[in-house]
């Protein structure tokens, strides 16, 4: 009988089952959604984490860079084309050149430092490196007989693969040209786990030896290296000096620090002439808990040097992701408690005007002796049924809702600061993706990636407990409205039965 | 058996008092088929209430077999409906949601019957009142005499020793009201019962073996 009476009750009043059951099916949707989504982020996070602190290094030293006195390592790159560059052919001239700089954001000091900084109380291992950018311009110019003014053509760098311009302005032909760049990072191949070379893996080939010191050798990044066609074998212009490529190597640091190929630091200091100079020097420190007092002798002895420990450039990191975190959790636990109350009075309020329209079949029942108990029983019952099919709609919505997500892959920007860069000179924004709200940019700049900034790909997953709390709401809903509808049903006068107007 | 002693029933509302039933001496000996007239508002319900164990009195007493209802706990006034008691409401009150026959198997539930004898107990019942061939029909899909009927067989089926009928025919018209008194009447020859009628007709009333008039919540004649 109860389950006759149950199923036929909840047959007859389809819709307010109905109501009750979409909401709590809602709520419970948006829980598992939420949750997903902060569990997701809360991944990210754990991986960006990994990914800092998977490289050898505990403290980098840096320079701010100075004014530039002349116009040399500031951000603007310039190119010299005097009248005897390139070879003349046709009324224009080809020409090819190339320039090797430390990269944006990277400022050149004296190596003295890694000594100084080597002498520092409790440091395990120092280790210089040279951040440079490659930047070749290749292509054609009309033959000007007389220089342009001031005879220098600038230009911005990163700019894009290249560009035409059709005609010059007195009509002497066009001009077709390119620029390349890449990031060329000069390593201490005598100590390999201290510094960039510490966040990679040779895919192929072999990795940089202590015996390759002042070689003209190069290892190339496995991405720069499908970009750019590149193999083990082949060669590539640094600095106008072809260097043999003896690997390739993946980064696997995901936030992005790291330079498309990776020199002998003493290589790299004479291609840029740059000798005994670095933009970087790595610091190992003995032990972890040393590594504040590590910065603070650092900066004691390296007056002029910016001292950035991997706690920080971490927390600049997670931080980011943390408050991208924060934000999703805090705006779907608010949304998900307003569904969920709303849900939870919705199926209150509909029970008991429920009951209440029966409150002469409740009072018949009573006359003819059923007693209070069977009475809530059916009645919470009933809403518990009610629930039920809400939780199921819920987790089926909640996973299709997850699968979507899933499906756009929303991306959150980590900005390339990784253990390697320094303090990036203007930051960037990063990307944030697929319209999901917590993909703020942030400044970033790492020395050896002075554009890159990693998407980490939100996956939100399912997790058993999800589904089980999610059903637990939907199930607490349905008690919470049973519980009221019974109360109100228990709370009927059997006399009611002769109340006679329906 | 019921002897009532200087029963007293008021209703509160807001500031208001009514008196419905002031102080009633009443006993009917089982087996009486009573009929009870009266004005509208005269306490006809009320005093049927305290009969069927639905409220109990503010004062006085209603024993039933010796057992005074006035005093005892709402289980036992419970107990006492499901297994003493048979109720014919005016509006039928029967659960649109369920058939005939489940209809007359809510009056089993309580006393814990088992699902099979149930069964077989109300379909016996709606045989007895003549509907044996609509068992499966929900309220909607009956006359209203028809609907009379499964409320009879649902007050009939445990087998009480009292039936009480608020109006059982006043949402009838002619034909069909005599049709449930006469039902009414045949299975109080057959059965035995005590039974309460409460009615505005004179014809229902003409056939009962003792009449009562209820004014003002007192009993005259
Ligand atoms: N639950 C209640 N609350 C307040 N007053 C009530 C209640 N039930 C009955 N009364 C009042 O008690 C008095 C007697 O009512 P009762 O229903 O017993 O009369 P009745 O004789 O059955 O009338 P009718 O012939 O109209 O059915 C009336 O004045 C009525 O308004
Ligand atoms: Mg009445």
């Amino acid at each position: 009988m109860f389950a006759t009476y149950l199923g036929r009750e909840l047959g007859k009043r389809r819709r307010q089952t109905a109501i009750i059951a979409i909401g709590l099916a809602l709520a419970v949707a948006l829980v598992m959604i939420v949750s997903a989504i902060a569990a997701g982020v809360r991944d990210a996070q754990t991986k960006a984490l990994e990914a800092v602190y998977g490289v050898g290094t505990d403290i980098t030293v840096t320079q701010a860079a100075a004014a530039p006195t002349d116009g040399d390592g500031g951000p603007r790159m310039q190119f010299d084309f005097g009248a005897d560059a390139g070879t003349s052919a046709d009324g224009s001239r080809e020409i090819a050149t190339t320039r090797l700089t430390p990269a944006i954001g990277s400022t050149a000091f004296d190596a003295d430092a890694i000594r100084t900084a080597a002498g520092v109380d409790g440091v395990a291992a120092a280790a210089g490196g040279l951040t440079l950018q490659n930047l070749s311009f290749s292509g054609q110019l009309p033959d000007i007989q007389q220089r342009p003014e001031g005879g220098e053509q600038g230009f911005a760098p990163g700019q894009g693969p290249g560009f035409d311009v059709g005609g010059g302005a007195d009509g002497s032909g066009g001009s077709s040209f390119g620029i390349e760049s890449f990031t060329v990072g000069g390593v201490d191949v005598a100590q390999p786990t201290v510094g960039p070379l510490a966040s990679t893996t040779v895919t192929d080939g072999r990795a940089l030896e202590a015996s390759d010191a002042g070689a003209e050798v190069a290892v190339v990044d496995a991405d720069y290296a499908t970009t750019a066609d590149l193999a083990v074998g082949d060669t590539i212009e640094v600095g106008g000096t072809p260097l043999t490529i003896v690997g390739i190597a993946a980064s696997t640091s995901t936030s992005g620090a790291g330079a498309d190929a990776y020199i002998p630091l003493d290589t790299a200091q004479a291609l840029a002439g740059l000798d005994d100079q670095v933009t970087t020097v790595y610091v190992q420190a003995s032990s972890a808990s040393l590594i504040d007092a590590i910065a603070t002798g650092l900066k004691a002895a390296l007056p002029d040097a910016t001292v950035n420990t991997q706690a920080e450039l971490a927390s600049t990191v997670s931080g980011s992701l943390a408050s991208a975190s924060s934000l999703i959790t805090s705006l779907g636990t608010w949304l998900s408690a307003i569904v969920l109350a709303a849900a939870f009075i919705t199926a209150i309020l509909f029970t008991v005007s429920g009951v209440t329209r029966r409150t002469r079949e409740f009072g018949t029942l009573k006359a003819i002796g059923w007693r209070n108990s069977r009475i809530v029983g059916q009645v919470a019952g009933e809403s518990l049924v009610t629930g039920l099919i809400g939780a199921v709609a819920g987790v089926v919505l909640g996973i299709v809702g997850i699968v979507v997500v899933n499906a756009i892959s929303p991306t959150i920007a980590v900005g390339g600061q990784a253990a390697v860069g320094q303090q990036g000179q203007g930051g960037f924004p990063g990307g944030g993706g697929g319209g999901f709200p917590g993909g703020g940019g942030f400044p970033g700049g790492g020395s050896f990636a002075a554009a890159s900034s990693s998407d980490v790909v939100l996956s939100a997953s399912i997790t058993p407990t999800v589904v089980l709390v999610a059903v637990g709401l939907a199930l607490l809903g349905a008690v919470l409205a049973g519980v009221f509808g019974g109360w109100r049903a228990a709370s009927l006068r059997p006399a009611a039965a002769l109340r006679t107007v329906e | 058996m019921y002897e009532l002693s200087g029963v007293t029933k008021t209703y509160r509302k807001g500031s208001s008092r009514v008196t419905a039933v002031a102080g009633i001496d009443l006993t009917i000996p089982d087996g009486q088929l009573v009929a009870i007239q009266g004005p509208t508002g005269g306490g006809k319900s009320t005093l049927l209430q305290l009969l069927g164990a639905l409220e109990r009195p503010d004062s006085g007493a209603v024993r039933l077999a010796g057992d005074d209802l006035a005093k005892a706990s709402d289980g036992r006034l419970g107990r006492v409906r499901a297994e003493t008691i048979g109720f014919v409401f005016q509006g039928f009150n029967l659960i649109p949601t369920l058939t005939a026959r489940e209809n007359v198997e809510t009056a089993l539930v309580p006393l814990g019957v088992p699902t099979q004898e149930r069964r077989s107990r109300a379909e016996a019942a709606l045989a007895q009142v003549g509907l044996a061939d609509r068992a499966e029909h929900h309220p909607s899909e009956l006359s209203g005499g028809q609907q009379q009927r499964v409320a009879i067989a649902r007050a009939l089926v445990k087998e009480p020793s009292v039936l009480l009928a608020d109006e059982p025919t006043g949402n009838l018209d002619e034909g069909t009201r005599d049709e449930i008194i006469g039902l009414l009447e045949g299975l109080w020859r057959e059965r035995g019962l005590t039974v309460v009628i409460v009615t505005h007709d004179s014809a229902v009333a003409a056939r009962a073996e003792r009449r009562l008039t209820l004014k003002d919540g007192r009993v005259s004649g």
